[in-house]
């Protein structure tokens, strides 16, 4: 994965509150067995609406995007994710994000950045006009205003950003403990393993 | 004498393999549940850094979302081409993967396919107090046994195939209390609408939620499945329901589950899984199961909920104005006003099916609506869809395919259908569906498809006037 540290520029003022995934991206594109390519279906059903933000020419390749509560809710599918990096999308603010979808953003290296609602209100403003600066090492995002509006991020997720590392890699070095778990889980719960079919 | 412990709290503790100082964990996965939709990138990734499956014994694949409802083989057994040559590649690349990673597969064909939602507690593979993840977000559902169980992205699918752990961060706690008994005509359905109309769509978001009281204890375990089944509609990663006798009633027997002494062990552990008098969650909320109605969704999000006797509210009456723009939306969606009795809102397509409403339970109680009665002229589209082919054989033998189909239903083959579409089964752009799967999304059972989300009892009811009902009036 490649190392996240700043992401600056346009960003698309979208701020629709409960964005689930079927508008990020709607079923019929989750037919893929590929992760690239699904940018071409991200917000289909905004896009059909003449004037729409993801097509005009004013925000196009933009790398953020700006959203209100609860973005990403509903399915687990993570095209959600692999559509919004496709389209070129680096990072979304957002008051909150549903648990599964910021998981799968921060495991495609797309950063989530959870600001108050205040303060994305203020960026919405910004980004109609001029770019935004996220800096990930000191965990603030700025203006070309003298905004400056720090957010906080798990710090396990920060250093893997940072680093551009890959989390199942991570794991794997944990070898010997999921190894002693599961010698103990068989002398302690020897049923749980399934029975044969 | 230890401290008290939410019955959350217990199942984590059982499963953490290690700790790291921030309060991430590395969680033990018991049971892994797979299907065509969000795994071939998953395989795909393990092929790339040459990984295999740590414990293939502990994960089982079952294709559902695609598959055509129709008859799959023809009369020699040779497979019925799907004609999406996607979904026919979706289909293929999981039929290629499980043997080839050495995992069990359940196929199009056999009789214990189905969704992988029901196919899991059917065959006693989710037990309670395990862990369960699946590539999909109503994995919840297998709470309603009391198990651990969310749904996971793609790299989570693949890091569990790869390491059978999850890293993991604990969620607080929530208790939603529905206390008393409801009303006739009031199922499990109604009793989750009710919930994620209360706490909102993200009202969860953070929490894993245990659902306890009377209410809640009343319920069957099909019951209990399709409340737990929906706690991410109201932002919740998973929901749980304490087992108890008849968690453990239901699943003895089970092809999957422990058998001779190896039964009475797991009842024993399973027995302890209560949360104990004295422990506290972060939040509780109290619902009377008085105040619960036969209830439907009006919008196009989940906590979009009315009792059947309201009326579509006035995008005005909300206090949050991005709620009354979202309302707003959500009505010229839906080509409804503002006043309207839900009464009155006529319905062209009736979807009884979904991880949320296909067991046999749900089965009979649409048939009991249905029995000597026919659909309404203005039904175009009726589909009863069960969850399995177990649930399938089973209705057939209580003759319940026969009351379907004289009412003028088509009875189908197992799978996710028209749910969320994925397969031919989609309800026309413009046109309404009483349905009762989970999701009221935009475009979720088709472009332009207009959802209104219910009981099997409720879809029923539907089916016979044409138009949402409560299902009161028919039942009486």
């Amino acid at each position: 994965m490649n190392p996240v540290k700043t992401i600056e520029g346009k960003a698309y003022p979208f701020g629709l509150k409960n964005v689930d995934t079927d508008v990020i991206i709607p079923a019929a594109w989750l037919k893929t067995i590929s992760r690239s390519g699904l940018g071409k279906g991200a917000f289909e059903a905004l896009r059909k609406e003449p004037g729409n933000l993801f097509d005009s020419a004013e925000y196009a390749g933009s790398p953020i995007l700006i959203a209100g509560d609860n973005f990403g809710c509903g399915s687990s599918r993570e095209h959600a994710a692999w559509a919004l990096a496709d389209m070129g999308i680096q990072a979304v603010i957002a008051p909150s994000f549903s648990d599964i979808f910021s998981g799968n953003a921060f495991k495609n290296g797309l950063l989530t950045v959870v600001l108050p609602q205040e303060a994305v209100d203020r960026l919405m403003e910004v980004a109609k006009t001029d770019s935004i600066h996220i800096d990930l090492e000191n965990q603030v995002v700025t203006t070309p205003f003298q905004d400056r509006f720090t957010f906080e991020i798990d710090p396990f997720r920060k250093h893997c950003l940072l680093h551009g590392l890959d989390e199942i890699g991570l794991t794997l070095a944990s070898s010997d403990a999921i190894a002693a778990y599961e010698t103990r889980l068989n002398t302690e719960k020897p049923w749980l393993a399934p029975q044969m079919i | 004498m230890n401290q008290p412990r939410t019955l959350y709290q217990k199942i984590w503790d059982a499963h953490v393999v290690s700790a790291r100082d921030d309060g991430t964990c590395l969680i033990f996965i018991d049971r892994h549940l797979v299907h065509e939709v969000t795994s071939p990138q998953a395989f795909e990734g393990l092929r790339a850094a040459g990984r295999t499956v740590r414990r293939p014994d502990l994960t089982l694949a079952v294709p559902d979302h695609n598959l055509p409802t129709t008859a799959r083989r023809d009369a020699s057994g040779a497979r019925i081409p799907i004609a999406d040559p996607e979904s026919a590649q979706q289909l293929e690349a999981l039929e290629a993967n499980a043997p080839a990673f050495g995992i069990r597969y359940i196929g199009d064909a056999d009789r214990e396919q189905g969704i992988v939602h029901v196919v899991g507690p059917e065959q006693g593979f989710s037990l309670p107090g395990t862990t369960i993840v699946c590539g999909d977000s109503h994995t919840a559902c297998h709470g309603g046994l009391g198990a651990l169980a969310f749904g996971i992205g793609t790299s989570e699918v693949e890091h569990v195939l790869a390491t059978q752990t999850l890293q993991l961060k604990q969620s607080k706690s929530m208790e939603v209390r529905v206390e008393g008994e409801v009303g006739p005509g009031v199922t499990a359905k109604d009793i989750v609408l009710h919930i994620t109309g209360v706490l909102g769509a993200a009202g969860g978001t953070g929490y894993v939620i245990e659902y306890t009281g009377s209410a809640i204890r009343a319920l069957s375990i099909e019951g209990r499945l399709t409340v737990s089944n929906m706690a991410i509609e109201h932002g919740a990663r998973a929901g749980l329901c304490a087992p108890d006798e008849k968690t453990f009633a239901y699943l003895k027997g089970r092809p999957m589950a422990p058998k001779g002494a190896d039964w009475d062990a797991a009842v024993a552990y399973w027995q302890t899984l209560k949360t104990d008098p004295g422990a506290t969650y972060d939040k509780v909320v109290v619902i009377d199961a008085a105040d619960i109605a036969p209830s439907v969704t009006w919008g196009t999000s989940p906590e979009d909920v009315v009792p059947i006797t309201g009326t579509v509210p006035d995008p005005a009456s909300f206090a949050d104005p991005s709620k009354q723009e979202a309302a707003a939306k959500s009505l010229a969606y839906m080509g409804l006003e503002p006043g309207t009795p839900l009464r009155e809102v006529e319905v062209q397509n009736i979807f009884i099916g979904s991880c949320t409403n296909s067991r046999i339970e749900d089965l009979r109680a649409a048939a009991a609506v249905l029995k000597g009665r026919k659909k309404a002229a203005n039904i175009r589209w009726g589909i009863v869809v069960p969850g399995s082919g177990l649930v399938k054989s089973q209705a057939e033998a209580e003759g319940l395919d026969r009351i379907f189909i004289d009412a003028g239903l088509e009875w189908r083959e197992p799978g996710c259908s028209a749910c969320l579409g994925m397969n031919p089964d989609k309800v026309p752009a413009g046109e309404r569906c009483a349905s009762t799967s989970n999701r009221n999304f935009v475009g979720r059972q088709g472009p332009g498809a207009r959802t209104h989300l219910v009981s099997p009892a409720m879809a029923a009811a539907a089916a016979v006037t044409g138009k949402l009902t409560d299902v009161r009036e028919l039942i009486a």
